[in-house]
């Protein structure tokens, strides 16, 4: 880190932005860069809306100083939707219902990307635990669960295939 | 709400942290920030300059011993969740563990933040107290070491000064045949237990050899239950024991007044969450 840049991959691009310490990476991405998908809830960590990846894990982008992402590797929802598993799941949040006013499916879908990577087959237990952190406000939850349960089994059989 | 102004540093070296901490009046260390970070945006804390350590090289170790498990300040919570080597030496951690918050917390907290902070709702301050681990703390005057038993003193407090950092936590591995005793009751998985239970029992030649119980999430700070285990030691498990053990717990338990419940109904709740999880861990079917 420059004294006053910092310096980072968004999507891909390299970014720089003065090293304006005050503030966390969720409100950066909306303001700075226009990233709007990530939403920001609650910015205490509870609500799970603001989930980005960083370095290859989902955080939130509320409890990640902006100033601490210097040299690390940003991606948002904007990004990750020509991948197939986001696709898939997209796809499947939609014949579901799984989300009525959107303010918490990028989320969601982040979350439940990651469960999928390292779980292909996940039981609805399993799925309501990854979930547990992220809260919806219009569904009932239930057609979240039911449409991450479909894109595991797309997903499944895309492999087969 | 937006956290107030403050500088930010990062650190390069455990000694560059340590000075920094020694020279700067309200200076705060920095590891997953899944409570810092929100009580810096909820105006809770205002310090005046936050120590990023999370670039200091070789933080991050997991070393499994024959004796014990150290665990660096850099060890998140899903590295430790994901490591078979670890849950296998501390199956109370690795039971607990689960509760700790949601994925991406997980992928972010530290166990040793997760002490540092003391929070009288955590899993890992009350696994660390039943399991007898001791934490070195560091500052620039050098190292000491604290047993995790006198470490918590109540409601975010430990015996931490704040220019000491925690270096490492160290849990001595369970003896062969020790059993995990963990549950908690929370609003949902992954949130904050209101009351819990964590401890280890060791049943030898039929009889309770060992048995180590912290209550948790009601209390200021972990609360080990010494009664509990003078009644067990030396008895052989069965279900009538059981009772008089959930019994003793929610005697010993002094739960805070809270808005959601009243001390009365967190001792049921602990008598209830007793039977379950003693059942459990002494392989009775559940009643
Ligand atoms: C929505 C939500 C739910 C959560 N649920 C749970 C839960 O159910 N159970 C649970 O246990 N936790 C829960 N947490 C907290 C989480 O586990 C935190 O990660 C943990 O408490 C703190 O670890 P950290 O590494 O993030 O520390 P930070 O947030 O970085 O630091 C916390 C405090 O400890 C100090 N500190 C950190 N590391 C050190 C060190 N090595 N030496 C000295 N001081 C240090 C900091 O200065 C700060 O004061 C939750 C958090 C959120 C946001
Ligand atoms: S805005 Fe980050 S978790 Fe709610
Ligand atoms: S769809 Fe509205 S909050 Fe989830």
């Amino acid at each position: 880190m420059s004294e006053d840049t910092i310096r980072f991959t968004l999507n891909g691009r390299d970014v720089s932005v003065p090293a304006t310490t005050r503030g966390h990476l969720g409100d950066l991405l909306r303001h700075e860069f226009g990233e709007t998908g990530t939403h920001i809830g609650c910015e205490h960590g509870v609500c799970g809306a603001c989930n980005v990846v960083m370095d290859g894990v989902v955080v939130r982008s509320c409890l990640t100083l902006a100033v601490q992402v210097d040299g690390a590797e940003i991606e948002t929802i904007e990004h990750l939707g020509s991948d197939h598993d986001v696709a898939a799941l997209q796809n499947a949040f939609v014949a579901r219902n799984a989300f009525q006013c959107g303010y918490c499916t990028p989320g969601m879908i982040m979350t439940a990307r990651e469960l999928l990577a390292g779980n292909t087959a996940p039981r609805r237990e399993e799925i309501r635990d990854a979930i547990s952190g992220n809260l919806c406000r219009c569904t009932g939850y239930q057609a979240i669960v039911e449409a991450i349960s479909d894109a595991a089994e797309t997903l499944r059989e895309m492999a087969d295939e | 709400m937006k956290s107030a102004n403050f500088a930010y540093i990062r650190a390069t070296s455990l000694d560059h942290a340590l000075s920094t901490l020694a020279n700067t009046e309200d200076a705060i260390v920095l590891a997953g920030g899944q409570s810092l970070v929100a009580a810096l945006n909820l105006r809770l804390q205002v310090p005046e300059l936050v120590v990023d350590i999370n670039h200091v090289p070789g933080l991050d170790q997991i070393e499994i011993g024959d004796d014990e498990v150290r665990i660096g300040p850099l060890v998140r919570h899903a590295q430790l969740m994901a490591s078979d080597e670890a849950t296998k030496a501390l199956p109370l951690i690795g039971k607990a563990l689960p509760h700790v918050a949601h994925p991406a917390i997980r992928n972010r907290g530290t166990t040793c933040g997760s002490l540092a902070y003391g929070d009288p709702a955590a899993e890992m301050p009350a696994c660390a107290v039943a399991l007898g681990a001791t934490l070195v703390l560091a500052s620039t005057d050098g190292t000491r070491e604290v047993a995790a038993r006198e470490f918590f003193e109540g409601l975010y407090e430990t015996q931490r000064a704040p220019h000491e950092m925690l270096i490492e936590a160290r849990f001595p591995v369970a003896p062969k045949g020790a059993r995990p005793v963990f549950d908690e009751v929370a609003a949902r998985r992954g949130d904050f237990a209101t009351l819990g239970l964590a401890g280890q029992i060791h049943v030898d030649s039929g009889v309770i050899a060992a048995f180590d119980l912290v209550a948790f999430g009601s209390e200021p700070a972990p609360l080990l239950l010494e009664n509990v285990a003078d009644i067990a030691l030396g008895k052989a498990p069965n279900p009538g024991l059981i009772t008089d053990l959930s019994q003793a717990v929610a005697d010993q338990v002094h739960p805070m007044e809270s808005p959601l419940a009243t001390p009365q109904m967190r001792r049921r709740q602990y008598r209830a969450l007793a039977e379950r999880c003693l059942h459990a861990a002494m392989e009775f079917a559940d009643v």
